[in-house]
């Protein structure tokens, strides 16, 4: 058995509803930690549903992101906020399209913080399916920056 | 004001504060947020928030390169940095002064100029402001000799800043060696410089604090003083303008030694310069500047009837000094308490969690500065501040029942807080009677200790 995002996201309800701060759970080899306004890293799964902490009507984090045109996407979130470039030079050609394909340490792009360059990774293998980001813009932390269809 | 949007670097109370000054100014806010605090009441309040990073301070509020590029990237003109995190930084303000974005407080060098003790107590001296027997000691064979003249106890203090940290009390000579070791360890951990240097102890000694105001062309303005003795291991927890007790003229030498301490520093912006009274000696002498806008400036802005925060923001846009000094006539007695998610049971551990109800105060001559209300939740990651009651009457004892009207009407539920304990210091006679020094508190909870002790056994 596996658990999907939507499993999570209610066991993520049920952990927001009680009076606990976290939630360790163990199902055929797949760990689940949650804690409350944690940021300790968890499960992939958990950055695509609603932010923990929230005790606001739940809205994913962060709170424009458009919904994903498919179900069963990656997300890949800005480590830092910075400026988001698309490319590695103005006027050459972006990293990724709508359509390339990834690998785990695939540069998606770069995020500017006072000049100093930091590259990010796709984390995960697959197809770009969405681009969120527009080139030279101001990205938030854990603001979503392109969408991965995973797959072989 | 060619200041129309502000970068708010901080979170808690003094966020919510400087938005609101903000909203009455017109001025646009940016809040930077961590992701923790995305839900809080400044977070929705502010005209947008932006995420600077995780809970961990370190990651986020401290990020000095992150809040410049935040503060670049939604195009503000200037940044807030209210107190804490990297409000008196100079890398900050320094890099905002080469980015050209207005930094709300004062220049990189004097933040420098005033962030060194011993520089500061140096400029102190140059001013003709009083200062402690003490000075520099590089090594424990110099200390001895300083120590030896001054005579014990002593205090030996971190150079690279305040809060107790690298504090050492002294009490023999021969203890100086291996406290003056202690000392240097915990500042060069807390503060990544080792330097101490030694002063002597005032074993009776009151906080007072004066509140000024400078347009960075050496013209400085003050609004008066602050009394914060009741401290817990260098914590203030009440703060009250005037001092009580103290004489007209002591107050005005107080004031005007404030007044030359920050022009001879061609001060920019809201500081507070804090001075030790000796009761014993009947004397002051100058213990540091803060080069910020504090957690206690409402009392003063109570009886001064100002806005320290539209203040900073008008030196800061250029339009200098607003206030002249014979037009600041404090007028009647303020009276601030700290509501803290501690629990006085435990040593005052945090006690983090969510707040289920929060019934602030209100009413005539009652202040109320938070950002905590009903489902808040209070983070592991941050102090333990929720909110600060102020009152505002006629005089003290006016002053003092309406913070225990203020205090009784205040409920919080869900996390233990410090309400009750405040409670019982608003009722202590000791208190009551004003111009406690530094000890009492400690003194009030061994009492308080000891009546519950005998309670038990009795």
């Amino acid at each position: 058995m596996t658990l999907s995002a939507k499993d999570v996201a209610e066991i993520m309800r049920l952990l927001e509803q009680s009076s606990f701060d976290s939630l360790s759970i163990e199902i055929d080899g797949v760990k689940l930690n949650l804690q409350r306004g944690s940021t300790a890293p968890v499960q992939r799964a958990v950055a695509q549903a609603p932010s923990a902490g929230s005790q606001q009507p739940v809205q994913a984090a962060p709170p424009k992101a458009k919904p994903p045109s498919e179900p069963g996407l990656s997300e890949v979130a800005s480590p830092l906020l910075g400026i988001f470039y698309r490319a590695p030079k103005p006027g050459e050609p972006p990293f990724v399209e709508v359509g390339s394909k990834v690998e785990q340490d695939t540069v998606i792009g770069i995020i500017e913080v006072m000049k100093l360059m930091n590259s990010v990774c796709a984390g995960v293998r697959g197809e770009v399916v969405e681009i969120l980001a527009d080139n030279a813009a101001l990205v938030e932390f854990d603001e979503i920056l392109v969408r991965v269809r995973p797959g072989p | 004001m060619a200041i129309r949007r502000i970068l708010i670097a901080n979170r808690g109370e003094i966020a919510l504060r400087v938005i609101r000054t903000c909203r009455t100014l017109a001025i646009e806010t940016v809040l930077a947020a961590s992701k923790a605090d995305l839900d809080s009441l400044p977070a929705r309040l502010a005209d947008r928030t932006l995420c600077i990073g995780p809970a961990r301070p370190s990651d986020s509020y401290l990020r000095q390169d992150t809040i410049v590029q935040a503060a670049l990237g939604v195009k503000a003109d200037a940044i807030h940095p209210g107190y804490g995190f990297l409000s008196e930084r100079a890398v900050l303000a320094g890099l905002c002064e080469q980015e050209g974005v207005i930094f709300i407080g004062p220049t990189a060098a004097q933040i420098e100029a005033v962030g060194d003790k011993l520089r500061a107590r140096a400029e102190a001296e140059a001013a003709g402001v009083p200062t402690a027997p003490g000075g520099a000691v590089d090594n424990v064979r110099e200390a001895m000799v300083l120590g030896r003249k001054i005579g014990p106890p002593l205090l030996i203090k971190a150079v690279g800043g305040g809060g107790g940290r690298g504090m050492k009390r002294v009490d023999r000579l021969e203890d100086i060696p291996s406290a003056m070791e202690l000392a240097e360890a915990e500042a060069g951990a807390a503060f990544g410089d080792a330097r101490v240097y030694l002063e002597r102890l005032v074993e009776r000694g009151r906080h007072v604090e004066v509140q000024v105001l400078g347009d960075g062309n050496g013209r400085v303005v003050h609004l008066g003083e602050r009394d914060c003795s009741v401290q817990r291991r260098y914590q203030k927890l009440i703060e009250e303008t005037p001092a009580p007790g103290l004489s007209a003229d002591f107050r005005a030498r107080l004031h005007s030694a404030a007044v030359q301490f920050a022009a001879r520093l061609s001060y920019r912006s809201a500081g507070t310069v804090e001075f030790l009274v000796d009761l014993e000696r009947d004397s002051f002498y100058f213990l540091e500047m803060n080069a910020r806008i504090q957690v206690e400036h409402p009392v003063t802005e109570a009886v001064t009837g100002t806005d320290l925060v539209a203040e900073q923001i008008a030196i800061a846009d250029g339009c200098g000094l607003r206030l002249k000094q014979d037009e600041i006539g404090p007028k009647g007695c303020a009276i601030e308490c700290r509501i803290n998610a501690e629990d006085p049971a435990r040593d005052f551990q945090p006690s983090p969690g969510t707040v289920r109800t929060a019934v602030w105060p209100s009413g005539e001559g009652v202040r109320v500065d938070t950002h905590i209300v009903s489902g808040s939740r209070i983070q592991p990651y941050y102090d333990s501040l929720m909110g600060k009651i102020i009152v505002h009457a006629t005089d003290r004892p006016a002053a003092l029942k309406r913070m225990r009207g203020a205090l009784a009407a205040t409920r919080i539920e869900g996390v233990a807080t410090n309400l009750a304990f405040l409670s019982g210091v608003f009722t202590d006679p000791e208190f009551e009677t004003g111009g406690v020094d530094t000890s009492y508190l400690p003194r009030f909870l061994d009492r308080r200790r000891l009546a519950q002790e005998v309670r038990a056994h009795g």
